[in-house]
Formats: C-alpha cells, sequence, structure tokens
C-alpha cells in the first residue's frame, strides 16, 4: 500500500515538475538572452530547464538537428529553427496549434504562414530578421558623405573614406564588410544584391529556375569588384560574427548583418559606441531596397517526452513580454507588429520605426517552393557565388552552370513526386 | 610423441581463437557491420528523414543513365574534384612529412642534452586534437586579427594581411601547412624508432673506410630503414586521404576545397541522401583498400625481388 502511495506521489511529482531541453542560438548574446527567458519561465511554473548552444553556422546547425531528429533523440524538447527549414523539418516536430490557441494571429502573417508546412503550424515565431546596413556615422560626417541608397553610392563612398582614411593613417580601415563564407548567410547576402537589382530570388514562386539572367549576372559583378578594394579579401571566410569583430573594432565603414549587432555595437565596451547608424540596404537602378528574411522559430519535437511543458515554454518565449524584454535590451525584432509601436522598444531601437517596411515586407528564400530541396538549391547557389567572389568563375558562365545543376535538382518538381525507377 | 604434439597445437590453436574472440566480436560491431550496412545503404534511396522506407535501387547511386543524362556519384564532376584535391592534398602533406621527419628524427638521433625533453615536446602537436588544433590555426590565420600576418608583416616580408583561408587555392596549401605542422611528429617519431633499430656495425664499418656521411645516408640508412619507412609513409597516406575535419573548420567549406570525405558527409547529412552519401562513402573506402593493397603489393614484390637477389 506504502509502495503503491509512493509510486503514485513520485509519478504526480514528476508530472508536476519536469526538464526540458532547448536549443538556443550562441550568436552575440543569444545564448544569454534565452537563458535569462527560459529561467523566468521555469521559475513561474517550478520546471527547470537545460539550455544546449548550438553552432554558429547555420549550415553547421541544420546539419545537427538533421542527425538528432533522424535519431529520435529525446535529448532535446525545443529546436531554435531557422526560417528556411519548416519545409525540411516538419515531419519531426508537433502541430503546435492545440497549444497556441489562436495567438498566432498576433505575429507576422507572412512568417505563420511560412511556418505551416501541411496545415499543421511546425514551428511559432521567435524573432524576425533582415538584412539591415550598418554605417559608421561618425566617418561620414566627417566626410560629408551622405548614407548611400544605390549600391554605386555605397561603393563610391566607401572607397572615398577608405582612402582617406588610410592616408591618414588608419591604415588597416576597409570600405564594406559581410558574410562572404560559403555557407547559408552568403545565399541571403548574394540574394539582397540579386533582389534589389531586378535580378530575381534564384527559383520563382512557380518552381521555374530564374537566376541565370542580364541582372543577376550584372549584380554579382558588381559585388566581385569589392572584393580586395573596398572589401578585405577575407570576407569570403566571414559569418556574421567575423564581419562584426572588423566592424565592431572599428576597422570597416559600413556592415550588412542583422539588427542583433545594433546592441553589440552599442554596448560598453564597444569601440564604436554611439557611432554606428542603421539604414535600409542599398539597391540597384532597377530594383527596390531589399532585405531578405530570416529570422529564427521555436518547435517542439515530437520525440519529446513533455510535449505539453515544451509547447507551453514555447509559447511563453514567443510571447509580448518576453519579445520586448529581448527587443530592449539586445535588438532582436519582434515578430508581433504591435511591438513595433510600443515606446520601450522604440526607445531602444530608434531604426525599428524607420526600418519597419524591411522587417515586415522581407523577401523569403526559395524555401517554400524548392520544399525539401531548399537546402542543396541554397548550396549550388552559394558556391556559384563564391567562385564568383574568388575570382574562379565568370559571373555569366557561373549562372549559367548553377541554372543548369539547378534545373537537374528541380526534375520531377523538386522531388514532390518520387521519381520513377 | 607426434600425436601429442597435434593435440598441443591443436589446443593452442583453440585458446588463440578463445583469446581473439571478444576482440573479433567488438570489432564485427563496431566497424564490420557499419561498414556492411554503409556499402547496402548505397544501393537504396534510403533519405534520413526517414531511413527505414528505402527501396533497392541497384548502381543507380553510382552511375544511372536518365532521360538523356548521366546521374550519380561518378557523373558528379564535383566528386572528380574532390577525389583529385584529396589525393593531391595526401601526395604534398605527406611527402612534405616524411621529408620534414627524417630531418627531425636525424637531428634527434643525436646525443645531446635534454634530447629526452625535446622528444616529448615535439609530440605536442600530435597530441593536440584535430579539431582544435585546426581552430587555433584558424585565428592564427584570420586576416585582421591573426599573429601571422601580425608577424609576417612586422618583418615586413608582406606589406598587406593575406587572407589564408579565404580563397580555396590558399585555403588547400594552409590546410596542407597546419597537417605537415600536424603529423610530421608521428613520421618523426615511426622514422626515429626505425633510426634506433639499425645495427652499429654497418656504420663502423663505412667509417673505417672513410665514407662521407651523405653519401652514408643515401647508401646504408635509407635503405635499412626503407620498410619501416613504407608503413610509416602507408600509414599517414591513409590518415590523410581521410582528411575531414581540418578541411571543415578551416576553410570556408566552398565546394572548392572539399575533400572526399567532406562530399560524402555533405550528401549524407546536409542534404540527408544517406543512399547517395553511402555511394560516396563506399568510393572513398575502395580507394583507399585499393592504395593499400597496391602498397602492399609493391612491398612484397619488392621484398621478394630482394629475396632473390
Amino acid at each position: 500500500m506504502l509502495l503503491v502511495l509512493g509510486g503514485a506521489w513520485a509519478s504526480v511529482r514528476s508530472a508536476q515538475a519536469v526538464e526540458i531541453a532547448i536549443s538556443c542560438g550562441a550568436v552575440g548574446t543569444e545564448l544569454d538572452l534565452c537563458r535569462d527567458g527560459a529561467n523566468a519561465w521555469a521559475r513561474r511554473t517550478g520546471n527547470t530547464v537545460r539550455i544546449v548552444s548550438t553552432p554558429n553556422s547555420a549550415t553547421e546547425r541544420l546539419a545537427l538537428y538533421q542527425q538528432l531528429l533522424a535519431g529520435g533523440s529525446r535529448d532535446i524538447d525545443i529546436y531554435q529553427i531557422d526560417v528556411v527549414w519548416p519545409g525540411i523539418l516538419a515531419p519531426n516536430f508537433v502541430d503546435l496549434r492545440p497549444y497556441s490557441q489562436g495567438t498566432q494571429a498576433q505575429h507576422f502573417p507572412a512568417i505563420i504562414e511560412n511556418n505551416t508546412v501541411g496545415g499543421r503550424l511546425v514551428a511559432m515565431p521567435f524573432y524576425t530578421d533582415a538584412g539591415v546596413l550598418f554605417y559608421r556615422r561618425d566617418l561620414l560626417e566627417k566626410y560629408g558623405v551622405a548614407v548611400p541608397q544605390t549600391w554605386d553610392e555605397l561603393r563610391a563612398a566607401a572607397q572615398r573614406i577608405q582612402q582617406a582614411e588610410r592616408a591618414a593613417g588608419n591604415t588597416r580601415l576597409w570600405g564594406y564588410v559581410f558574410q562572404g563564407r560559403a555557407y547559408e548567410g552568403l545565399t541571403v547576402n548574394a540574394m539582397e544584391w540579386l533582389a534589389s537589382q531586378g535580378g530575381g530570388q534564384i527559383v520563382a514562386p512557380d518552381g521555374a529556375v530564374t537566376v541565370n539572367n542580364p541582372q543577376a549576372v550584372a549584380a554579382l559583378g558588381v559585388a566581385r569588384g569589392w572584393i580586395g578594394s573596398i572589401a578585405p579579401p577575407g570576407v569570403l571566410n566571414y559569418s556574421e560574427e567575423e564581419a562584426r569583430g572588423v566592424f565592431q573594432s572599428g576597422q570597416a565603414v559600413f556592415m550588412r548583418n542583422w539588427p542583433y549587432a545594433w546592441a553589440l555595437a552599442n554596448s560598453a565596451d564597444s569601440p564604436v559606441r554611439g557611432q554606428v547608424g542603421v539604414a535600409a540596404l542599398p539597391h540597384g537602378a532597377g530594383g527596390a531596397s531589399t532585405g531578405v528574411l530570416g529570422g529564427w522559430n521555436l518547435a517542439v519535437s515530437r520525440h519529446s517526452r513533455h510535449v505539453a511543458q515544451a509547447a507551453d515554454l514555447v509559447m511563453y518565449l514567443t510571447g509580448a513580454v518576453e519579445q520586448k524584454r529581448r527587443a530592449v535590451q539586445a535588438a532582436y525584432n519582434p515578430t508581433r507588429p504591435a511591438l513595433y509601436q510600443d515606446a520601450d522598444v522604440l526607445a531602444a531601437n530608434p531604426f525599428f520605426a524607420a526600418l519597419y517596411p524591411s522587417f515586415a515586407h522581407a523577401v523569403a528564400r526559395p524555401s517554400r517552393v524548392t520544399g525539401r530541396k531548399y537546402n542543396r538549391v541554397s548550396n549550388a547557389f552559394w558556391n556559384a557565388v563564391h567562385d564568383v567572389l574568388g575570382g574562379e568563375a565568370e559571373p555569366a558562365a557561373a549562372m549559367a552552370a548553377l541554372e543548369q545543376q539547378l534545373r537537374r535538382l528541380g526534375r520531377h518538381d523538386w522531388g514532390r513526386e518520387r521519381p520513377p525507377r | 610423441m607426434s600425436g601429442s604434439a597435434r593435440t598441443l597445437a591443436r589446443t593452442r590453436v583453440r585458446s588463440a581463437w578463445l583469446f581473439l574472440a571478444p576482440t573479433l566480436l567488438v570489432l564485427a560491431a563496431v566497424a564490420g557491420w557499419p561498414l556492411l550496412r554503409t556499402v547496402w545503404f548505397s544501393f537504396t534511396d534510403a533519405d534520413l528523414a526517414d531511413i527505414s522506407s528505402d527501396r533497392f535501387i541497384g548502381l543507380a547511386n553510382y552511375l544511372e543513365h536518365d532521360q538523356g543524362e548521366w546521374y550519380g556519384v561518378l557523373a558528379d564532376p564535383q566528386w572528380w574534384g574532390a577525389a583529385w584535391r584529396t589525393i593531391w592534398f595526401a601526395g604534398v602533406s605527406v611527402s612534405l612529412e616524411t621529408v620534414l621527419g627524417m630531418v627531425v628524427a636525424l637531428a634527434l638521433n643525436v646525443r645531446f642534452r635534454l634530447r629526452g625533453l625535446l622528444r616529448a615536446a615535439i609530440l605536442v602537436p600530435w597530441a593536440i586534437p584535430t579539431v582544435v588544433s585546426a581552430k587555433m590555426w584558424g585565428w592564427m590565420l584570420n586576416d585582421q586579427f591573426g599573429v601571422i600576418n601580425h608577424l609576417l608583416m612586422g618583418l615586413h616580408l608582406i606589406d598587406q594581411p593575406v587572407a589564408w583561408t579565404a580563397s580555396p587555392t590558399l585555403a588547400m596549401w594552409a590546410v596542407v601547412m597546419v597537417d605537415v605542422w600536424k603529423a610530421t611528429p608521428f613520421m618523426a617519431l615511426l622514422i626515429l624508432a626505425a633510426l634506433q633499430m639499425l645495427p652499429t656495425d654497418c656504420y663502423e664499418a663505412g667509417r673505417v673506410d672513410g665514407i662521407h656521411p651523405v653519401r652514408m645516408f643515401f647508401r646504408v640508412t635509407l635503405p635499412l630503414m626503407a620498410p619501416a619507412l613504407g608503413v610509416a609513409v602507408l600509414f599517414r597516406t591513409l590518415d590523410a586521404l581521410r582528411v575531414f575535419d581540418l578541411i571543415y573548420v578551416l576553410t570556408s567549406n566552398s565546394n572548392s576545397s572539399m575533400s572526399m570525405a567532406v562530399y560524402a558527409r555533405q550528401q549524407l547529412v546536409d542534404f540527408q541522401e544517406v543512399g547517395y552519401g553511402s555511394a560516396a562513402s563506399t568510393l572513398l573506402f575502395l580507394v583507399i583498400v585499393m592504395l593499400t593493397l597496391s602498397a602492399l603489393a609493391l612491398t612484397r614484390w619488392r621484398a621478394d625481388g630482394e629475396g632473390r637477389a
């Protein structure tokens, strides 16, 4: 009798307090933010959380997730997933609609649509992202240069300031840094060049391969011209944090990055504190300013032992209170339109108001149409671009070869029908 | 008498098998089974997302003719690029390691004070896990903050920082350099062991005849230690053909700096194509097996030739 009672008591206890493991990104201050948020939930509910830190490169993180999920691992309950992954990982996650109780309507509809695969809501939006241009306000003022609107203006401004500053003894200054390593980040950067100069989105929403067009070829030619002149040759091995390292230590005039760099560039120990401005990315003659949609979402593994508690933590972390805290403390963009009118959020991030259209209408990567093949499309694209930037291939030839490669990949309608064997 | 000897031999053989059994079982479980499974997967269209629903598709992962075009690993120019790059890497790095290892071993074979300390010290690069040394070198080679650029600029050898790991061509040389730094101690150790086994009488005879030390090295030392050197080179070559972590951590990971192992992993993990990736792994395995067999055949043929001579 005692034994039965004891057993029942233990099971009640374990149903009450569980340990939820959550994978968080570790770019910049992300890990600390995530830990604080999850711990706040843990204190409220009496559960405990375990934070699992993951690689900084999105490409490596996806590889890790795929291995864990394919093995049916129970080690992680909540996965932080990139906006382009729902199509690849959807079968591994539970439908969150029973737990969200309609609150998904408070987020940007485009992200909710992106996270809905086959009618199932597989992830809740955690924060959104769009590429923005960071600039050194002090240097632009010193040389009387306006914030560049077009890529030509960016090049001219970068070149002028770089030359003048180097002549004045600042020999290690570069004009422009971005993400040029052969990984997902390069796909994002290059898509911004293409889309902002009328070069399309690699694969059109109807599945047609459109990447081989004159505007795209010209856009890559422009970008190749930066390497070694306004951008350091090493940019070919930079991801977000390497680019931020150069910019934040005062060695670059312009930087393309995600908004998270704002809070860090203005942190107490930053050499460029208070001297940084943020603007929309430049555009070309044939296009409008474009930031590619980034951002991360929280999904609950279907292998989790505590789905209900994990989903509750997801709802807490994606809730208005937590998203506001993250925006104020570390400039992570909320996925809730209402927070862009919040006085505290705008006081911490003045550029949120001016750049609201960039965030609300960011261009999506072709992950929906290419589905589970997205990863391969992106890989082929970033490799072609990397070869062009590194001078190993001519833009026109690289785009022609890429077109052929993507056509091969896209045979059988991007793998929606299984090929006849 | 002979009967009891035969019984004794049989008992010894039986106990030998008994002692070997655990090793063989563990080997079969951790090496044999995964290997067979990989080979099996290479004939299927298995997918990492749902690994149980695989279908047998024969050799299609290796080579397949579909609608007028060739598909499969052997029709992929990227795989061929990776294969030649891997062989180039193995050739260059192992050659450098052999020459440098020989120099280091000859130096350490001489009696001097603190020799024991130095012998231990040169092993440090070999003892560091490859991932750690790759990351460490990645920071030292960094184009903006790297200590290597700082040193070279201080010595006025370069006037602009060099982006060592950015372009694929330069990055492969950086990979070779780090591999040489890491594996030379291993080579030196094996060669040193061989040097110390050499009979001293040949040298005494040579010294009496007044033969020049350089001539002595090429005519006495090198031929005597050829078998040991061959084994060391073979070990390193097999290792170099499997190169993965150095390239993965150090370079920008573009297709232009991919080795065969990186290619296989990309297909297996990044693209979730377990079938296709297994075919790439199996091909890598076959390349290594063929190289090993031909190296063994070569040494046996040479040994036979010398035996007959």
